[in-house]
């Protein structure tokens, strides 16, 4: 019991970070149908900004206090984040709508190879950490045989953000103008260009929003884990995206729902069966619901039209 | 009048082009300013450490902001004339294009099968093992893999990012079985073949449904199981440390060796690795060729068109009463068998073969070709690999380099970077590839190319 008590805390944890990848793939497939395959780049790319701002806050500019430090990286964070992501999508996608079928895709394949070859190259191919910080817990459950139940503070700070952030981000999407414009391109981009929508406009927003929300998970999981490397987009990527389609694609609720079943699936299966094999776990449940439930939990089902 | 009004518009031109110049840079400052200015490094305690890189930033700001610049006063008008200008009509290929096109095939297989020739001629025996295995065999395994993925990606249109997967399965399945019950390459070639094209129909039946996207990133997740299982179920594979002594291909059972009874003594020649990198290199030709030959038939066979006809519109090839489960798996396994023998292939080159050889990176390399060469197009993809492969080899030559950027610079690890970025460039400029036109499968009276503006409308 002490066990699943302990990986359910940090199931909650990861799954977090992961939903908030998948709302970023889900909220693109949604307005424009296509995989954002570089997403999980975008992601470990805003680690990287948030490992630089941060070691720039603490060696050079000699900020004290973490809070602080840790509000500052953020907020650099989904700036640059924002700003690389609607790089992207002007530079690489937006030339392409309208062309054949699979060159979006192609296209978002090869930006995800440069982005991460890119960090490679600029910043070198070695694990890059940052000294622990944040290492107080909470020991919830004593256990005189040794085997506490802890909540660390790092996981308290992931669980606030990401929940206050997701109400922000639920609050733009459904209660604004912005939101609103959003919703009717998803529905039927022609008619809302019709209705003075601009929609170029307004998928470059949505990828922004998208990129900030990668940009929370990124430092996120900087701060959680304490390392990055060049190469952290790809699995944690793909995990994301098997949230968003296990939640059901098009769904925001389903995103952040699927992001933690994830990540209660993963730290169940190291815990109970192998660590080795934990993402092959994810990966099968990524083939299994796109066989047996392509439309996800809280999906919509895809009515294929001519 | 107009004379007298030219020089303000002019002027405005310039300051049009200064303002988004200058916008240009502020935003390649952003977002080159936390990776590219900074970098960090770990110092001798092993703590990570911020170095500065402002000259190499504002490189970056300013090649951005002057190529901004230079688009907006000089390019931009430019292409707006050249678009009101009227279209010249479609011009019918000069006679010598028809030439060249009927006569680029031949020439283009005189000159892979005189290649090991010229190789030794020029450098000598022991100049040519490198020349002939680094470049020959190496791109040959490649345009194999790529002609073989083009029947997935270019021909049934179905996104297969996993493919390498398979290339895995008929090397292990060479390495195992050679290794454990002493068969042969030649038995094994087309074992290891059939193995990995029923591994093509074991993975495709569940994907059969799903779209181009989620297709492609399902097959991902497929290659990346199998890369799994092989690192940790050790007791078979030998997890990351892969397998070693893999025995070597033989000259239909002389073994390549310096004994009495090798290849060398048996036909009274001195003893030089070059006679098995000669075989190797003419076995992986024949391959390669029979991937091509096949490709060509089958494409005008029902089934090959069935294809083609799948890629460019599922619904309407299932309202003609196109059987798409057949078609789809037939085509996954198709594609598998070829890399299934380009996998035997590989693990009887190297002698030794680890899970390293097959990751994501090595799909995305193929896909790039069979994209980048142009979906369907035997040449494209062949030109692709060449180019791809043979340009990192090359730029593991290029010494003068080190000269220039210092001698830390290591041009291959640019490789990876450049293909992303190419593979952008090409969806962009030119979604259908390089070699844009297509051979019609079916003629009437006389063979016509299918042009560009045709097959960019999907009739390739």
């Amino acid at each position: 019991m002490d066990v699943f008590t302990q990986q359910l805390i940090n199931g909650i944890t990861l799954g977090a970070i992961y939903g908030l990848i998948a709302i970023g793939y889900t909220m693109v497939f949604g307005i424009i149908g296509m995989v954002n395959f570089a997403h999980g780049d975008v992601f470990m790319v805003s680690a990287f900004i948030a490992l630089i701002t941060f070691l720039v806050l603490t060696t050079w500019l000699g900020i004290g206090s973490v809070f602080v430090a840790l509000l500052i990286v953020l907020i650099v964070a989904m700036l640059l984040t924002s700003l690389v992501n609607w790089a992207i999508e002007r530079v690489a996608y937006r030339p392409l709508r309208g062309s054949f079928r699979l060159a979006p895709l192609i296209s978002a394949i090869g930006m995800s190879i440069f982005l991460s070859n890119f960090v490679q190259v600029a910043q070198g191919p070695r694990n890059k950490s940052i000294p622990p910080f944040f290492n107080e817990v909470i020991v919830l459950m004593a256990d005189p045989d040794g085997y506490d139940v802890a909540l660390s503070y790092k996981q308290i700070v992931v669980w606030v953000v990401t929940a206050v952030l997701l109400l922000a981000f639920w609050f733009v999407v459904s209660r604004t103008a912005l939101g609103r414009a959003q919703r009717a391109c998803e529905q039927d981009q022609r008619m809302a260009a019709l209705l003075g929508i601009d929609v170029d406009r307004t998928i470059s927003i949505t990828f922004i929003i998208a990129a900030a929300l990668a940009a929370v998970a990124g430092t996120m999981f900087l701060m959680y884990y304490g390392v990055v490397s060049f190469y952290d987009g790809f699995v944690p990527g793909v995990k994301a995206f098997t949230a968003a389609v296990l939640g059901g694609i098009g769904s925001l609720p389903g995103a952040v729902l699927g992001g933690l079943l994830i990540g209660l699936i993963e730290t169940m299966w190291s815990a109970y069966f192998s660590t080795d094999y934990k993402d092959v776990a994810a990966f099968s449940i990524l083939a299994i619901t796109m066989i047996f439930l392509p439309q996800g939990i809280l999906g919509r089902p895809d009515v294929e039209k001519v | 009048m107009a004379v007298e009004a030219s020089p303000p518009a002019s002027r405005v031109d310039i300051v049009r082009a200064l303002r988004e110049g200058a916008i240009a840079g502020l935003i390649a400052f952003g977002l080159f300013l936390p990776l590219i200015g900074f970098k960090t490094v770990q110092n001798i305690r092993n703590e990570i450490v911020l170095e500065t890189r402002w000259p190499l930033l504002a490189a970056f700001v300013a090649i951005i902001a002057g190529g901004r610049f230079l688009h907006s006063l000089l390019l931009a008008p430019w292409l707006e004339r050249r678009a009101l200008r009227p279209r010249p009509a479609a011009v019918q290929p000069a006679p010598w294009q028809t030439e060249l096109r009927r006569w680029i095939v031949p020439f283009a297989l005189g000159v892979v099968i005189t290649y090991p020739m010229f190789a030794l001629s020029l450098v000598g025996f022991q100049g040519a093992v490198k020349w002939i295995d680094n470049f020959g065999v190496q791109i040959l395994i490649y345009v194999m893999l790529g002609w073989g993925l083009n029947i997935v990606v270019g021909l049934a249109g179905l996104l297969d990012l996993g493919y390498v997967a398979f290339y895995a399965v008929g090397a292990y399945s060479y390495a195992l079985l050679a290794k454990n019950f002493g068969l042969s390459f030649w038995m094994l070639l087309p074992l290891a073949g059939t193995l990995a094209a029923f591994w093509g129909i074991l993975l495709g039946f569940p994907v059969l449904r799903l779209r181009g996207d989620y297709l492609a990133i399902v097959t991902l997740a497929f290659g990346e199981i199998i890369r799994i299982v092989l690192i940790n179920w050790v007791p078979v594979t030998n997890g990351y440390a892969g397998i070693t002594g893999i025995p070597r291909p033989t000259f239909f059972g002389i073994p390549f060796n310096a004994n009495e009874d090798g290849f060398a003594a048996r036909f009274g020649l001195e003893f030089s690795p070059i006679y098995r990198t000669l075989f190797l290199y003419y076995v992986i030709l024949a391959l390669a060729l029979l991937t091509a030959a096949i490709t060509v038939r089958l494409r005008r066979l029902p089934i090959g068109r069935a294809w083609e006809a799948l890629r460019e519109d599922e619904i309407a090839c299932r309202s003609l009463g196109i059987n798409t489960t057949n078609t789809k798996l037939t085509a996954f396994a198709m594609g598998g068998m070829f890399a299934g023998f380009a996998g035997s292939f590989f693990a009887a080159r190297q002698g030794f073969i680890s899970p390293e050889s097959f990751t994501f990176m090595e799909s995305a390399v193929v896909v790039a070709m069979v994209v980048l060469g142009g979906m369907g197009s035997l040449i494209g993809v062949a030109i692709a690999a060449i180019v791809m492969i043979g340009g990192t080899e090359i730029m593991r030559e290029l010494d003068f380099l080190k000269q220039i950027f210092g001698n830390d610079f290591e041009p291959t690890q640019y490789r990876m970077l450049l293909f992303g970025f190419a593979m952008v460039l090409i969806m962009i400029w030119r979604p259908r590839g390089l070699i844009t036109t297509r051979d019609p499968s079916l003629v009437l009276k006389e063979r016509k190319a299918i042009s560009k503006s045709l097959v960019d409308e999907g009739h390739g």
